[in-house]
């Protein structure tokens, strides 16, 4: 009896303490990493809900993957990571609102907001309250002195545009260029810049003052005119994913056999859905996603991200950035996480590696030719061609 | 000119029959269904989930639809809309609850169908080409346009003919005087209110073969749709049908003849909707007393 109590005393011991380790482990391992808490402002419902949901998604998936594997190391100290969204709903008003919050969080770096609008919104409220923030939003007065917090986080169109205009030009000889753009200030700003550098370049300008609605159910009435001035190329200016299929499946209807490109980041399988075959040829930006540059943390990346929701977005492939400049910046110069002032100081000699990219490839800063000093990630510019269902790369270039 | 026609016939198909269950929800119960757009985005995605990830049958997808939005019709009107109209008069109160619907479906949209463009293969191939594109339009806009007709013409028959179709305009014309002749209210309410969801549902399915369906389509589509129910007058069936025509004929000759302008088509329409509610408040076929 005193045996079998012994053996039942001891089972009980050993749970307990097991249970205790186990418990202590779980908080331990819950107490062991300080938080840190990066923002992100910008539009996750209505039209354009996608451009800020594969950014939101992009940095929680990000964050959830570092810690997952014991957090960020930022100095002799250890962070998890935590991603605070806030939903702007595209309206500059709420953006500000949306920027005050993540001050009264004490949030020193943001991600966003997603377009001009709302970024050049935000920007009093990110000075005064020292934060910076990383826009997806081209106008050049953000990045240029005397404004020092906002850092572009893509390639602006008027980088991009050019360069994909030039590649036509030579190699598919374009002469007559048409560009068609929603009746909003984004892609109106990008027609803007687009027809400036297509003029540069020497090329005709056939069409540029067709503009549509973004709710538009029919493109065919739009593109009707356009088709008329019989263009070799036409530049979808700033579409949104939304629009892209459904412009290129109306042009494609009206007998335009001719070339299609965007500056703007495009999503294989919406493409693939909503315009088909009828894609196959269609130019546009996109990150580092192609088989031919993507590293294995690009693919872990974008598995990760499919798992936590579902399905991948390839406008993430530009996303997955902004997360990890803050990161590396903070890691190169851990004062900076609390002194904006460090970061800054940190932006201009800046450079670590690219694990996204196969190579070489760094992450570092630049914009000195677009901006005159140091405001817009570098992330390669890789031109893809979109092809039966995948996006293949035509060239990769970069920004300085 | 012959392209300019055929786009706005095409558009007007499908604003008449996204404006027809608007304007039949106003009629029977005097609500002003704000979340009508978002019916019609959840109308797309049933036909999205079943045609193209399920791989049914169109026609299937289609059906699934109306039926889904049939049955989310009744169950807002009958555990939403009855309790707020039984114990408020003012008609504020149904703006709010149906506003406060739109941004809830909004919600569960993205969280049951995701944030992006979503689209289906063409349900037919090919293209009617008359005199070296002269006149274009893809075989499977004719059969859409084809198949909003017939839903309109078989909506107004089953109106005209049938016994629900008289309860409902019946209560449409005089509520009081409908109840005393035996028409059940609350019956019929609810039967109006499902035929109108189905129909933003079956219109939404129609059109995802087209133009594809996002999150965003809700409110701007509940937009025109109002539009189109004051051009035609409010609760009037055939006023939403000319009204759904008149605005797809405004926007396809805007389009065409403004655009050396740049985009000043829905200018030039709001300013002669406001010129022309100015003179007839009521619409076209609307009746000044309601």
């Amino acid at each position: 009896m005193n045996k079998r109590r012994i053996i039942l005393k001891t089972m009980a011991v050993t749970a307990l303490a097991t249970a205790s380790l186990v418990m202590a482990g779980i908080s331990g391992a819950h107490a062991a990493n300080a938080k840190l808490k990066i923002g992100f402002v910008g539009v996750t419902s209505g039209p354009a809900a996608s451009w800020g949901i594969s950014n939101a998604r992009s940095m929680q998936t990000r964050a959830a993957w570092i810690n997952e594997t014991g957090g960020v190391k930022i100095g002799d100290k250890t962070y998890d990571v935590e991603i605070v969204t806030f939903d702007d709903q595209k309206d500059p008003k709420r953006a500000i609102a949306g920027m005050e919050k993540m001050a009264q969080e004490g949030i020193h770096y943001v991600v966003g907001p997603n377009v001009d609008d709302g970024a050049a919104a935000v920007r009093p409220v990110a000075e005064q309250n020292d934060i910076i923030y990383f826009p997806y939003a081209f106008p050049k007065s953000l990045y240029q002195a005397p404004a020092s917090n906002a850092v572009l986080g893509m390639i602006a169109n008027y980088q991009s545009g050019p360069a994909i205009y030039k590649y036509l030009k030579e190699t598919k000889g374009v002469k007559k260029v048409a560009f068609v753009a929603a009746n909003e200030s984004d892609p109106l700003s990008q027609r803007e810049g687009g027809v400036a550098a297509a003029k540069a370049l020497g090329l005709d300008v056939v069409s540029d003052n067709i503009t549509y609605q973004v709710d538009t159910t029919d493109f065919s009435p739009v593109l009707t005119p356009v088709m008329r001035s019989q263009p070799d190329l036409l530049v979808l200016s700033g579409v949104a994913p939304a629009n892209a299929p459904q412009l290129i499946r109306a042009a494609r209807e009206l007998g335009y056999a001719g070339l299609i490109s965007t500056e703007t980041a495009q999503d294989a399988a919406v493409l693939k859905e909503g315009a088909g075959d009828m894609a196959n040829g269609f130019i546009s930006v996109g990150g580092a996603s192609t088989p031919k540059i993507a590293t294995d943390e690009m693919r872990e990346f974008v598995k990760r991200y499919t798992e936590m929701f579902g399905e991948y977005n390839d406008e993430s492939n530009t996303k997955v950035y902004a997360l990890e400049y803050i990161l590396e910046t903070l890691k190169a110069n851990p004062a900076s996480i609390t002194d904006v002032a460090k970061f800054k100081q940190t932006m201009d000699t800046f450079s670590a590696k690219n694990i996204f990219v196969k190579g070489d490839a760094k992450l570092k800063y630049v914009g000195m030719t677009s901006f005159g000093q140091k405001r817009q990630v570098s992330v390669p510019m890789v031109v893809t061609e979109y092809r039966n269902g995948n996006f293949e790369t035509l060239f990769v270039a970069e920004v300085d | 000119m012959e392209q300019i026609i055929a786009n706005g016939l095409y558009l007007g198909a499908q604003y008449a029959l996204i404006a027809l269950g608007l304007t039949l929800i106003f009629a029977l119960m005097n609500v002003l269904n704000f979340a009508h757009g978002q019916m019609y985005v959840i109308g797309g995605f049933v036909t999205y989930t079943v045609y193209a990830q399920l791989e049914l049958p169109f026609v299937v997808a289609l059906f699934a639809s109306a039926i889904t939005l049939a049955v989310v019709g009744a169950l807002i009107e009958k555990f939403l809309f009855r309790p707020v109209i039984k114990k408020s008069v003012r008609e504020e109160s149904t703006m709010l609850l149906a506003a406060g619907i739109a941004f809830f479906l909004d919600a569960v949209i993205l969280l049951v169908f995701g944030e992006k463009q979503r689209g289906v293969p063409k349900i037919v191939n090919g293209l009617f080409n008359y005199d070296n594109y002269t006149l274009v339009m893809p075989y499977d806009k004719i059969l859409v346009g084809f198949l909003a007709i017939l839903s309109i013409t078989t909506f107004i028959l089953y109106m005209q003919y049938s016994k629900t179709g008289r309860a409902m305009r019946a209560l449409a014309q005089d509520k009081i005087a409908a109840q005393l002749m035996g028409v059940n209210v609350e019956r019929y309410s609810m039967i109006g209110f499902a035929l109108g969801a189905m129909l933003a549902g079956v219109v939404g399915g129609l059109l995802v073969s087209i133009t594809g369906v996002n999150l965003g389509m809700g409110g701007p589509t509940s937009i025109k749709a109002f539009m189109m129910v004051m051009i035609g007058g409010a609760g009037v069936i055939s006023g939403a049908i000319a009204g759904g025509f008149i605005l797809g004929m405004m926007e396809s000759v805007g389009l065409t003849v403004l655009a050396a302008y740049g985009d000043i088509t829905y200018l030039a329409i709001f300013i002669s909707l406001m010129i022309f509610l100015a003179f007839r408040p009521q619409g076209l076929m609307g009746k000044p007393w309601g």
